[in-house]
Parts: C-alpha cells; structure tokens; sequence
C-alpha cells in the first residue's frame, strides 16, 4: 500500500470504530432498551468473535509443509499453560510470543 | 474541582498504565517490523483507539488496499463495542461537552474501570469519568509511541513477533472460557471459522464465518439463552 493508501485505511477503521461507540447512544439513549434479540446476540457475540480471531490468527499456519504448525502449537501450549498458571494476562503474552520467537529464529529455521 | 478529580482518578488508572504501556510497546515494535515509520503508532493510536484492532490494522495494511473489507473486519471486531454504550448512558448522561470524547475515548480497559468505579464522595463524577479515559488513552499513546521509537532505533530480529496478537486472542479466549458454563458461543465461533477458513481458504473465511456464527446464534436462541440467563 502507499502512504497515501494507508492513511485512508487507517481513517476508515478510525470512523468505524467510533461507529461501533457511538451506535448505542444514537439507537438506545434515553429510556428506550434495545430489543430482547440485540440484548442477546450481546451476550453471546464477544465469545464467538473471539473465537473467531483466534482462528484468524493461526490463518497462515501451514500444516501440510515444514515445520508443520510445530512451533505455533508449541507457543500455544506455552500460552495456556502459563495462564493456567499464574492468570497473568502480560506473563502469558509475553512467555508466548518470546518462546514462539525463538522457535521460528533458531529451531526450525 | 478538576486536581480533586484527576488525583482520585489516577490510581484506578495504574493497572491500565501497565497493561497499555506493554502492549502498546509491543504494537509500537510490530509496527515498525511491519516497515512503517514510527509517527503510525502515535497517529493510530489516536485515530483507531483500540488495542486488538491496531494489531489486526497492521495486518490489514500488509494486504492489498481493500477499504471496504477494512471497514467490514473493524465493525466486525469491535462489535462488542455497541454494548458497552448500553451500560454507560446514565454515567454519561451529565457529561456535557465531555460527553463526544468519554464516548470515542470508551475502550474495553475504561469501560471496565468505568463499570466497576465509582468516584470517591465529594469528587465531581463527570471529570473522574473523564480523567479515566484520558489518562488511559495517554498510556496507550506514549506505549506505542515508544514502541514504535525503540523500535526503528535498534535493528533487532522481529521474526516470530507476530505471535503476540495471536498469544494476546488466546488468553482474551481462555479468560472468557474461565468465566462462562456455558462454552456453545465460543464453540460455534471457532467452529464456523475453522470450516470457512477449510473452504474458502485464508484470504475470504471471515464474511463467510460471520454469517454462519449469526445464523448459528439464532438458531440455537432458544437453548443458549436459556443457559446465558443463568449464569
């Protein structure tokens, strides 16, 4: 992308996120609650879009050639563990990509 | 009045500054091994606000110029934005022109101090409100900002940094495993990602993905409803 490609990327994701903020003053401000039905895909959504991501993050993952996901799957377990472990949000991100890092640079290279 | 506030403000703020000081330096870093120049951490840190999404926008830019599917995967993740509102009209309500910048300034990271906090008696609400957002939305500008610096001033090897957005989904994903019974939503959102991700390959999976979780969820309204409502 040019420079100039970017920036308007970077304003179309700015309006869209204040988009998403500021919907529910516009629709719902004032007494009037949202429909039982938006309420609802409000409570189950996050979890699937998380989901979802996570996903999304692994997309590029190759499984079918070298080094297989190994180092993917083994940064994973690293993650999981360690937030069973200590439930530390930063320890967890931090230990996982480090691991993850050090896998890719200089184990299977 | 406004020290009173900003001093009362400032200590519900220091897990904040840690939390967006660390990942903003990590986005700020990523960045730059992205190519850009360092002034994009502090430019998006302002006009984007909101931590998972500037990871996945730098993925963005590294694909071809698509505003429209920018737009659509930004809607997308920020979804649970439009329901963080629902909870803020009351607190909001008095904010006069405070009001447009508590409004885009609502990250998840205020929103949940501003859920959980209340201000200390005699400490005018409106600017303690107003102080959270804009001392956490400090943090995360000066987080990326140094990131990005530390990162285009030592060349060090960034392969495999990536990692931290998909580590950083994990524990989001692991925590609200921890903190539900019921794990039908998260199981339906992996579940039609993965198929779509098998059948439309890794540059198309997430409309298709979004339909099917929407479709599945009102499908199975009845039952998982049921379930959410008693927790």
């Amino acid at each position: 992308m040019s420079e100039h490609e970017i920036l308007i990327t970077v304003l179309v994701m700015g309006a869209g996120t204040v988009f998403t903020r500021v919907l529910p003053f516009l629709l719902f401000s004032g007494k009037r609650q949202p429909p039982p039905f938006v309420a609802y895909l409000g409570r189950v959504l996050p979890y699937a879009i998380i989901g979802l991501l996570v996903v999304y993050s692994f997309r590029n993952t190759q499984l079918l050639q070298y080094p297989y996901g190994i180092p993917e799957l083994i940064a994973m377990l690293i993650v999981i563990g360690l937030h069973k472990w200590k439930h530390s949000f930063m320890l967890s991100i931090l230990g996982g990509t480090a691991v993850y890092m050090i896998l890719v640079q200089r184990v299977f290279v | 009045m406004k020290k009173k506030a900003f001093l009362a403000a400032l200590p519900f703020t220091i897990p904040i500054f840690f939390g967006y000081l660390f990942s903003g330096i990590a986005f700020g870093i990523l960045l730059t091994s992205h190519g850009h120049a360092w002034w994009w951490a502090p430019v998006m840190a302002v006009v984007i606000l909101a931590g998972s999404m500037q990871f996945i926008a730098l993925e963005i830019l590294a694909a071809p110029f698509n505003p429209l599917m920018a737009l659509a995967m930004t809607l997308m993740v920020n979804a649970r934005h439009m329901f963080y509102g629902l909870s803020m009209f009351d607190k909001f309500r008095n904010a006069g022109v405070r009001k447009p910048y508590q409004i885009y300034a609502l990250t998840d990271e205020t929103y949940s101090v501003l859920c959980e906090v209340e201000p200390p008696e005699g400490v005018d609400r409106d600017w303690f409100n107003f102080f959270v957002a804009a001392l956490n939305q400090s943090y995360w500008v000066g987080g990326c900002t140094l990131g990005a610096l530390a990162g285009s001033a030592f060349r060090f090897n960034t392969k495999g940094i990536d990692f931290v957005l998909t580590a950083l989904f994990l524990v989001i994903f692991l925590s609200q495993w921890e903190s539900t019974r019921d794990h039908r939503p998260a199981l339906i959102g992996v579940g039609c990602a993965v198929l779509a991700l098998l059948l439309f390959g890794p540059d198309n999976f997430i409309l298709p993905s979004m339909i099917g979780i929407f479709l599945l969820m009102v499908v199975l309204r009845k039952p998982v409803e049921a379930s959410v409502d008693h927790e």
